[in-house]
């Protein structure tokens, strides 16, 4: 793939190296400590993901970095700035659903964080529209999302989060939505875009084997707390199926599901 | 156009029955008048019925635009305040108690026998569905789509623009279409209540003359009167809302 670039008139505050660092946060909600004193260091550029079963406090985690909400206790600090409104102007956030825009095109929904941050829409569409061929979307630009495939609108989606040119890209479950081929598809399509642009992601998922390709780093969560950290450091080169049944994978995807457990 | 057939059908076979049993019974027209006799008063006064229709016409259209405009005024403005959704809500509500029949005379005496109290009675009739509906359209904006707006630099005015007003265009057409159909009669109560032209001053002229059938001439374009505007409205939604799936409504 060749290299993606998107032109910006802001520089992300706090440059693009910003990191997420998270302390002894707590949340309660509905009674329950949905989060019971989280750690977490995220190094700028890194891919970090947290697995753990449903209702683990995976999606309450990426709402506090976000911005969307705050801690019962402890700190959350993205790029150094602890305030809500300054995590909010760093981070971008890719939710459960597509959360397309029904009555948007698929350009026009990618460019949507272009026109909230003021650009004209004529601009915006200018500077989307070179990504959806670069990104294997050429030709659905006109599609509403109605038209578009599930793994169509999750590649819209995810355009969308990085227009938004933000340094810290919040990913909750992207592809969980997807039947099996597709998703595998979609991991690939990921990585080229993640390795083309690189930025500080943090991914969200049930599934351990997407965490283990996409990421540097591998946290279990469960009920609350940090179980378990595991170093992606296998080779994650060549055909997928060769990757994950390479005995070093395979020992991590032991490891991880043996702490969710 | 297979949807439309059944109800045309129902529809003939009333008016069949209507005209058997009046000509069978040998009903005088002034007590009820067969369908052939509003038939040949819509030709005989077609002159007097279609300068009627114009002003009527002209109070329903600029009545209902008057309606839709300060009716989705006032959900924004409620949308955006607590406060003011608090304390104007039951008011509104309280507004829809007040019968119409009584407002109209007192608004012919303050504003005169001119066009302006037949449109403020057409407004009035028409405007609280639109409200009620596009409030509501307006609240139930997905918490989802909101949140993800706030993280790609969405602010109040953004979300409100490009996440809750479109949302909430549905809910407001289905309010606009139920007022489309309140219209006409606000029209003729408009009428009544005080003025020298239209459909419900033809009306209340042929009452004591016993004109029977020219009455339900009135009444019969009338009803074609709010089934047009239904219709423009409907239209108008197919336009503005092109991404709704096929029409859940008739």
């Amino acid at each position: 793939m060749s290299q993606l670039v998107i032109e910006s008139n802001t520089a992300p505050p706090g440059g693009s190296d910003v990191d997420v660092v998270v302390r002894g946060v707590v949340r309660v909600l509905g009674g329950t400590r949905a989060l019971d004193g989280v750690e977490l260091d995220v190094a700028g550029r890194a891919r970090v993901g947290i697995v753990g079963r449903s209702g683990a406090g995976k999606s309450t985690l990426l709402s506090l970095v976000a911005g969307l909400d705050e801690p019962d206790a402890g700190t959350i600090a993205v790029g150094g700035e602890a305030a809500a409104r300054e995590r909010l102007a760093r981070c971008a956030l890719m939710p459960q659903r597509d959360s397309l825009l029904p009555w948007r095109t698929a350009l026009d929904n990618a460019a949507l964080a272009l026109e909230n941050a003021g650009v004209s829409r004529r601009d915006a569409r200018r500077r989307a529209a070179p990504l959806f061929a670069r990104l294997g979307l050429a030709g659905s630009e006109r599609l509403r999302p109605a038209k578009l495939s599930g793994g169509m609108r999750q590649r819209v989606a995810f355009l969308r989060t990085l227009l938004a040119d933000k340094p810290v890209l919040l990913l909750d479950e992207p592809f969980g939505a997807l039947d099996a081929i597709t998703r595998a598809e979609l991991q690939a399509w990921l990585a080229n875009a993640l390795a083309a642009e690189p930025r500080t992601v943090l991914l969200v998922t049930h599934d351990v084997e997407e965490a283990l390709l996409l990421c540097d780093r591998v946290l279990v969560l469960s009920r609350g707390r940090m179980t378990a950290e595991l170093d992606v450091d296998v080779p994650r080169q060549g055909p997928r199926r060769e990757v994950v049944t390479s005995p070093g994978f395979v020992q991590l995807r032991e490891q991880a599901l043996e702490a969710i457990e | 156009m297979k949807r439309w057939w059944p109800p045309l059908v129902l529809l003939a076979a009333a008016v069949g029955i209507w005209e058997l049993v009046v000509r069978a019974a040998n009903v005088p027209d002034y007590l009820f008048p067969a369908p052939t006799a509003v038939a040949s008063s819509l030709a005989d006064d077609a002159g007097l019925l279609g300068r009627a229709t114009l002003v009527t016409v002209r109070e329903i259209v600029a009545g209902y635009l008057l309606a839709v405009a300060v009716a989705v005024a006032i959900a924004v403005v409620l949308h955006f305040s607590t406060a003011f959704r608090r304390a104007l809500l039951p008011l509104l509500v309280l507004s829809q108690t007040v019968p119409t029949v009584l407002l109209a005379p007192i608004l012919a005496i303050l504003l005169g026998y001119g066009i302006e109290p037949k449109l403020i009675v057409v407004a009035v009739v028409c405007f609280f569905p639109i409200v009620v509906n596009a409030v509501d359209g307006l609240r139930s904006a997905d918490p989802e789509l909101v949140r993800m707006m706030r993280t790609l630099h969405g602010g109040r005015l953004a979300i409100f623009r490009r996440v809750e007003l479109p949302g909430a265009l549905p809910a407001i057409f289905s309010g606009a279409r139920v007022a489309a159909t309140y219209a006409a009669v606000g029209a003729v109560f408009g009428e009544w209540a005080g003025s020298s032209s239209g459909l419900g001053f033809v009306i209340l002229q042929a009452q004591p003359a016993l004109e029977t059938a020219r009455i339900f001439a009135a009444v019969l374009i009338l009803s074609a009167l709010a089934l047009g505007l239904y219709a423009l409205v409907t239209l108008t939604e197919r336009f503005l809302v092109p991404w709704q799936p096929e029409a859940t409504h008739a």
